[in-house]
Formats: structure tokens, sequence, C-alpha cells
């Protein structure tokens, strides 16, 4: 009897010739079910996907559990562990250096919602090229569980204590602040979450998406609002989301009248098929509405609530030379000894 | 008379009385917002464009506008242009300070005062003039609303006349002042013109001020510190500048964006830097950390309160070894009250600014020319050091007019310190961030976007190896700090050195830095007239302390640390830094009133330490 030799078949890889494990890092030290492990597989995912080089990307953070993460993803990428609350501020300064970055910062619900709130607003203001995930569970992991400023009214400490403020709607600040592309995704909805990082990739602007992602170990409990079992029950999304990168084909037909296609700048397209009527992603004023309507309603609203992406960026905005400021050479960056002169004549 | 420090010139012919000649401080009481500061500034520049030495110091409030405001100006003919303490010449045009500004004055001094405000019955032994400011103003600017401006010009015109200066000399600083504004240019003159015909026609000299032309300033320019800190960030080959405005610093930045919007414009029409405004200090230093991690040339300006927000990043930048220019543009203390003040309050705190074991580097200019060089030193040991380099600057260099000679094109190339390219990457395969390869504690780093699978590196604070993995080892942490205090050790070698006058080797010396250094140099020369007293002066310019500093203090049994604080800092660091037996040595003068340092408080106490 002949038998076949085995053969193993080549690699796969995406349009830059990488194999998905070019997109791996570390391993992770986080706690077994940790939302936020499942966050980096899909990072890893859309960026592989997309064909992304590693090298050109980024990953700035905070300080806590999710701010750890970046190192649990792209070892090929430069990664900046910085400071609490300040992540949008050390990405600012690494965009403005170098326009040709990929930025992709990583904080939590209390790196941006509490310590980092002024940060977070200012950075929404400007549009700065970047995807800003939060990966929000509502507590602080590293300081071992307590709340943080998105947990829900009403919700439960594991030590039964109740929070009695309200939470702070990171979504629906970003919207009113300017941010250009912002959603809501559930660490535990794969495919939602899959596409959206997508998309937000091929995004030219501020993206904002705020990732729930239940922390297992202080607030996965009875009375959270952050947990698996109440994003089970509770999760609303607005839309199917599907996206097409502007290097595939489209083949799929949809229909126009259940379907919005946002056309993203680089070409790329995102589908957004509405489980509801009407909900119009490029209007800012119903999206806040909408917001608040379903927190008052206890949903968890998921989905691609705005979207625009023709307003520029701060880095066009700026007027910015092509070239990245960081490597420009000094016959550019220093002028010529008569533009020293002419000043010294007017100091005269 | 209220000079005592020169003695005066006795004029020939036994007719006229004593002439001084050449060196007065006039001092001009207004209020703010009333438009003095172009007089001032027309006042200052004509005395300059005689050929005399001068100085100009604002003393203003922290208002925008109907508070007191002093503008001193001292012409010098041996150079001296610190603060003087005496004022020879008062122009009162503030009813709210007019009584104290007279009753503060030596006898013999010169008082020129709005009419009305009738200061000749105070005192007696003074000399007075008065002119009817609100008469003349208005034949020569016929819109009222524009007559509190134009008003001041007056007393130009009165003090030309009164002072001998050029007329000439007046309108040319007038024609610059308001460069293209012609119109406006006319009006000033002819108000300034309407004081000087009063002054011919109703006034009879009888103080003996003069300025004389002389040759002294030929070649020199007239600029604020800022503005010289401004051109030299520009000429280092800055691209990234953030920044929040705080006084006394705004102006550096302000100029800085006019610099570069003129000749950092590439020809493609687009900029080849950015500037942002951020929305307060954290976020300004966390620009400049995130720019300086990925290669640009990064900066921020600040006072003490912004260096105090900034002191978290401080620490990160320190360990995380990320490069980074601050300016901090000292100024008196904590929220309202005197921040519109000088004063050499940060040295202590931004040494070690922020949490764990911190040491920085700082420059400390002294003049707008090291202000203009060290903002080359400051950019080209930032990324040789991969670290912050904070350039101690205060609000007397960084806001007054400095005369100077022409700052010099820089000679040595842009530095960008140990960076590993693609090429550099295939050629070793790897690298490992934080291994002192070179045995001067400096890593060699990559850029973010170097197309390279190795370049990438995990940035953090205290915890990771050589290879920039994250790791507790008791061991690992304790060879990153002691190779983190290498870099420092390194950097004595590679600071800015002190300045050294005059080594005479003799029993008493002074150590002062920064805008001390003007009242030094007339004080040295006090010491030696007044009291026959020689003392040695070595100038720092940087911390960490190079070899010299040390020599200095064992070469001289008595070392007077001069500086404009409560606590002696400098001297602190000093104490840190020297051989215990020469703790003893050091001696504090310091002084924190919130104006500029003058001579003659640094020799009283200097004689009084020394038992004379």
């Amino acid at each position: 009897m002949a038998s076949t030799p085995s053969r193993t078949p080549p690699p796969k890889t995406n349009r830059i010739g990488l194999t998905v494990l070019d997109y791996r890092g570390g391993k992770t030290t986080l706690c077994a079910g940790c939302g936020h492990n499942a966050i980096s597989e899909r990072i890893i995912d859309a960026m592989y996907e997309m064909g992304v080089p590693p090298e050109r990307v980024i990953k700035p953070s905070g300080i806590g559990c999710s701010s750890k993460s970046p190192a649990y993803f792209m070892s090929r990428s430069h990664s900046f562990n910085a400071v609490h609350g300040r992540m949008p501020s050390v990405a600012t300064g690494a965009v403005l250096a170098n326009r040709r970055l990929i930025a992709l910062g990583v904080s939590g619900d209390g790196d941006t919602a509490s310590i980092g709130i002024g940060q977070f607003v200012h950075l929404m203001r400007r549009n700065l090229p970047i995807i800003y995930i939060i990966e929000d569970n509502g507590v602080y992991g590293l300081t071992k569980g307590q709340f943080s400023a998105t947990a829900d009214l009403g919700s439960k400490l594991k030590t039964g204590v109740i929070n009695d403020l309200p939470p702070i709607d990171t979504c629906a600040m970003a919207i009113t602040l300017g941010a250009t592309f912002v959603g809501r995704s559930f660490s535990g909805d794969k495919k939602q979450l899959h596409s959206m990082l997508k998309a937000a990739i091929a995004h030219n602007g501020t993206v904002m998406l705020d990732v729930v992602s239940p922390c297992v170990t202080f607030n996965d409990h009875e009375g959270s609002t952050k947990s698996y079992k109440y994003m089970k029950d509770h999760e609303e999304p607005l839309q199917d989301i599907s996206f097409v990168p502007a290097f595939e084909e489209i083949n799929v037909e949809y229909d126009p009248g259940a379907t919005v296609e946002v056309t993203m700048h680089d070409g790329s397209h995102l589908r957004l098929r509405k489980l509801e009527e009407d909900y119009d992603p490029t209007d800012k004023i119903n999206a806040i509405k909408r917001l608040g309507e379903a927190h008052d309603k206890n949903e968890v609203l998921t989905g691609v609530f705005y979207v625009n992406t023709q307003a520029p960026n701060f880095i066009e905005m700026l007027n910015i030379t092509d070239e990245p400021l960081a490597t420009l050479p000094e016959s550019v960056t220093r002028p010529g000894r008569e533009v020293l002169e002419k000043a010294m004549e007017e100091l005269r | 008379m209220a000079t005592t420090d020169v003695a005066p010139h006795q004029a020939t012919g036994g007719v006229q009385p004593k002439r001084v000649v050449n060196n007065m401080s006039l001092q001009v009481a207004t209020v703010n917002g009333s438009g003095s500061q172009s007089s001032n500034t027309v006042l200052l520049r004509s005395i300059f464009q005689m050929g005399v030495p001068v100085s100009g110091k604002n003393l203003f409030p922290s208002n925008i506008a109907g508070l007191p405001t002093w503008y001193t100006i001292r012409a010098n003919k041996d150079g001296y242009i610190a603060r003087k303490k005496e004022i020879d010449f008062v122009i009162a045009m503030n009813p709210e300070t007019a009584q104290e500004d007279v009753m503060s004055l030596d006898p013999g001094a010169v008082v020129l005062y709005d009419e009305p405000l009738n200061l000749s019955k105070l005192r007696n032994d003074l000399i007075f003039y008065s002119v009817p400011y609100d008469k003349l103003v208005a034949p020569v600017c016929p819109e009222a609303k524009l007559r509190k401006l134009v008003r001041n010009m007056i007393y130009v015109g009165v003090v030309a006349r009164l002072l001998e200066i050029d007329m000439a000399e007046v309108e040319k600083a007038i024609r610059k002042q308001f460069a293209k504004k012609v119109k406006a240019a006319n009006l000033n003159m002819a108000a300034v013109q309407a004081g000087f015909d009063y002054a011919a026609a109703s006034l009879t000299k009888q103080d003996p001020y003069f300025i004389q032309r002389m040759d002294k300033t030929r070649g020199k320019i007239i600029v604020d510190g800022n503005s010289a800190a401004a051109l030299g960030c520009m000429f280092a080959g800055v691209t990234v500048v953030t920044w929040y405005p705080i006084t006394p610093s705004s102006s550096l930045v302000e100029t800085l964006i006019d610099y570069l919007k003129e000749h950092r414009i590439g020809p493609d029409g687009k900029a080849t830097f950015a500037v942002v405004q951020a929305e307060d200090e954290l976020a300004a230093i966390g620009m400049v950390v995130g720019a300086g991690w990925a290669g640009a040339r990064s900066m921020t300006a600040t006072a003490g309160p912004g260096i105090s927000l900034m002191s978290e990043f401080g620490g990160l930048a320190y360990y995380a070894e990320v490069p980074g220019v601050i300016w901090d543009i000292q100024r008196v203390g904590p929220s309202t009250g005197l921040p519109t003040r000088t004063s050499q309050g940060d040295i202590l705190s931004t040494a070690f600014l922020s949490h764990g074991d911190t040491k920085h580097i700082l420059l400390i200019p002294n003049s707008v020319a090291e202000c203009f060089s060290m903002a080359q030193d400051a950019f080209n040991l930032a990324e040789q050091f991969q670290t912050l380099v904070f350039v101690m600057s205060d609000l007397d260099l960084g806001m007054n007019n400095w005369m100077s000679d022409p700052f010099e094109y820089p000679t040595t190339p842009i530095k960008r310190g140990k960076v590993l390219t693609k090429e550099d990457l295939d050629r070793l395969g790897g690298f490992a961030r934080y291994k002192d390869v070179d045995g001067d504690g400096i890593g060699y780093r990559t850029l973010p976007g170097t197309d390279h699978p190795a370049a990438a590196y995990f940035t953090r604070g205290t915890g990771h190896n050589e290879k920039s993995q994250y790791s507790e080892r008791p061991d690992d942490f304790e060879h990153n700090m002691e190779r983190i205090n290498r870099k420092f050790e390194t950097a004595r070698s590679f600071v800015p050195r002190p300045e050294l006058i005059s080594n005479a080797k003799t029993k008493v010396g002074i150590i002062a830095y920064g805008t001390s250094h003007w009242a030094i140099l007339e004080s040295r020369d006090q010491l030696r007239k007044e009291y026959n007293i020689e003392a040695d002066y070595l100038r720092i310019r940087a911390y960490p302390f190079t070899r010299e500093v040390h020599e200095f203090i064992e070469q001289h049994d008595r070392v007077y640390v001069v500086e404009q604080n409560r606590d002696a800092q400098m001297l602190s660091l000093l104490k840190l830094d020297v051989r215990p037996e020469l703790v003893t040595r050091l001696r504090s003068i310091a002084h924190i009133h919130g104006l500029p340092l003058d001579a003659r408080s640094v020799t009283d106490e200097l004689i009084s330490m020394e038992g004379k």
C-alpha cells in the first residue's frame, strides 16, 4: 500500500506576507477568562486580516490591567506603558512626531473616565488619528475591585457596596466632543468587535471604542452590570456589522433599504445592517439621544453610534509636512545662516 | 546724590555744577495697560543708540489694566546692567503711587511729575520738574480716545531734553517701535516733540544727569531672553512644541510660533514642526515625552507651577529614558500674588523632580546669548543622554530686554544620539534597549516606525531588564538604576562648564548662577574699591556639577553662594556633591524679594558675613 507523504501546508499569510503569529504578543498574565484577553485576540485578528505592518503600529497605554495588555499582542510594534490617565498625551506626541504611525491606544474605564478624563476629553476634540480602546469593566482591577466612573448606578461590588453615582457614558461624551468614529462593543461579541476593529483601522481620525470587558475576579457576580451574564441578558446591538476592506472585492449584495453603507477614507466599506428603523450613524444629536434612551431602559446598546469620514484629522489641521517630523534632516530643521543674520539685524 | 558707587565727573570751567554722565537709573511709575511699555522701550533704545550701555526692567503686577507698574532703566558707562537699588530719576505718572514713589527717594533725586499731582510740596531735598501732560497732549492728539496712550510719549521728549538725548535717536527708536505703522509713529513723534519743546521753553535744568554719546553698544542687539530662547530652539531644529500658557513663559512659545511660521515652512507649503496648546501642563509634558520617544526634538516651556504638574512624567521620562527639553522661566511661587516677579526658586525641586530616585540635567543661562546657545545644548544633551533636560531661565532674563552681542550661528551639527536604524538592525540582528554597550551608561534605542521585525521594544517605567522585558527581579532593578546613574556621571563631562572669573586664588570665593551674574560682576568691583577685598567668582552653568566647581570650593576658604531664593537651593545641591570637609566652607547669600538682584545687597551681606 502506497502511503502519501505527509505534507505541511504552507502557513496562511496575509496580503503583506505575514502569518498571524507575526501579530502575537507575550503570554498574558491577566486572569483566565478576563475580557481583555479576548480583545487582544480580536486586535491580532483584525490587524492580521487588514495586513497592517506591525512595525508601523504603536501601542501607547495608561496604567491598569487594560493598559498592561499591549504586552500580550503585537510584539513587533513599539509599546509605551505610560502613566495613569495620560495615554492620550503620549499618543498625541508620538503621532505628531511621526504621522505615519498607526496609533492603537489602550486604556481602561478608570484610566479614562476618572484620572484620565481631562486628557480623554481633549483628545476627542482634536480628532487625532488614533484608535482609542477602553477595556471597560467598571472596576479597578489592579487595586482589587474599587468602583470606577463607568459603573452603573445601583451596581453592586463583591463586598456588597452599592454604587450610588451615575455612570459616565464615554461614547456619548466622545460624540459630543468631536470624535469621528464612536462605538461600543462587548469582549464576548467576537464577530461584532472584529468588524468594528477592522473599520477602526480604516478610519482617518479618532476612533473611540468602549468595549465592555468583564473582570472575572472583581466584577462578574450577581448584581454587577458589567458581568458576562448581565451582558448576555442586556446587550442590545444596534446593527449587524460587516466590513469589506478596500483590497477585497465586494461580492455580497445588500439591501440599501435595510443597510447603511459607509465608505471609509481608504475606500473600504463598513456595512451596518439596521436592526432598528431609521438609525442614521451620521446624526450626532440622535446618537446621543438613543444612548440616553438605552440607558433609561437598562439596555447596553452596542454598535457603531456615530461616524464621520469627512472631518480633517489633527495632523491635517496642523498642516504638518508629509515626512515624519522625527527624522527630518538638519537641512530642513535648521534654517540657514542668513535667517539668523536677518533676525539679528531686526534686533539691532 | 543717590549714587554712591561712582565718583561724579567734575566739569572743566568751574562754573557748572557737577555733571553725572551716563550713570543713572530712571524709574517710570505708571498704571499697567496705559501704553507706557512703548514709551519706555523708545527711551531705552534711544540711550542704547547713543552707545551707552543700558538695561530695562519691567516690574509689573499680575493684572491686565489698572494696577501700578514700574519700569527701571539703568544707563551705565561701565557696563553695569544689574538692577540698581537706588533710583536717581523718577517719572511719576501714577497718582496712586506717586507719594510713596517720592517719599522713598534718596535726597538729591529727581522727580518728573504730572502737574496736577502737585508733588513738589512733599519734600524740599529733591529736584522737581512738573509737566502739564493733559494740556500738552490735546493739541497733538485730536482723537480723545488715543490720548491715554500718546500721553506717555510726552515724558520721553521731556527726558530727552533734560538728559540731552539726541532727538534724532529718539525718532529712530520710534520708527523702529511702530515699524510699519507710519501714522502711529508720526503721532507719537509729535507727542515726543511737544514734551521736548515744553521742557526747552519752561523747565530749567537743575539736575546733574546727562546722557552723552559713547561707543559701547556698537553692533549689539537688544532682545528679551524668551525671544532669544525661541530663536535658539528654532535653530536647534525643534519639531514638536507643546505648551500651556503661564507667565512668564508664554512669550517664549508665542515668539517661537512666529519664528517657525516665518522660517520653517517647507517647499511643499507645509510645516516642518507641530505646535499644540495643550489642555494643561500634564498634557504638555506627556506630548513632549510621546514625541521624544517617537524621535522628535520636542519641548515645552513653563514656570514653577507647571513644573510641579510635570513631576510624574518627569520621573517616567527619567526611568523610561526619553529625551525632551523643558524651559522653566522661574518666577515667585504658587498661585496669586507675585507670579510676575522673578525668582530662582525651582532649582532644588527640578533637580530631583518626581518620585523614586531621580536626578535631572539642568542648564542655567545668565544672558540672552546663553538662552540661544543653551537651546542647542539642551536638545543635543537630551538626545545624547535620552533624558529630560531643564533649562532654568527666570522672569528677569525671560521677559526683560537685554543688550547682547549678536548670536553666533551654531557651529556643531545637530546630534541625535544613539538611535539604531533599519540598516543597523540588519547588520546587528537585534539589540538590547537598556544594555550599557559603550560603558557610558547610555543604551541604544530605536524609533517607532523603524521597518525591522526586531526594532520594537516595550517601554515602561521601572520594571524592565536590559532587553526591556518585564522584570521585577531585584538584580535587574538594581543594575538598571546603577546604569542610569552612570549616565548622570557621564553627563558631568558633557554639560556646559562653569564660567570662572579671575581665579586669583584669594580666600574669598563667590558662586552664583543665572541672572545673579550681573549683580555679582558689579559687587566684585564694589568689594575691591570700597573694601579692598578680591573675590574670585565661579558661575555655575549646569547641574550635574563639573570638576571645576569642586576645585573652586577646594581653592577657597569661604565660598559665598549667591542665589534668588530663600532656602539656599544651589548650596544644598553643592552640599550633596562636595567632599564632606568642604561643606563648612559654603555660606549662603540668598534673596527672596521678587526683584532682580542688585549688587549693593550682595556687597552689604558679604561684608557683614566677613565681619567687616
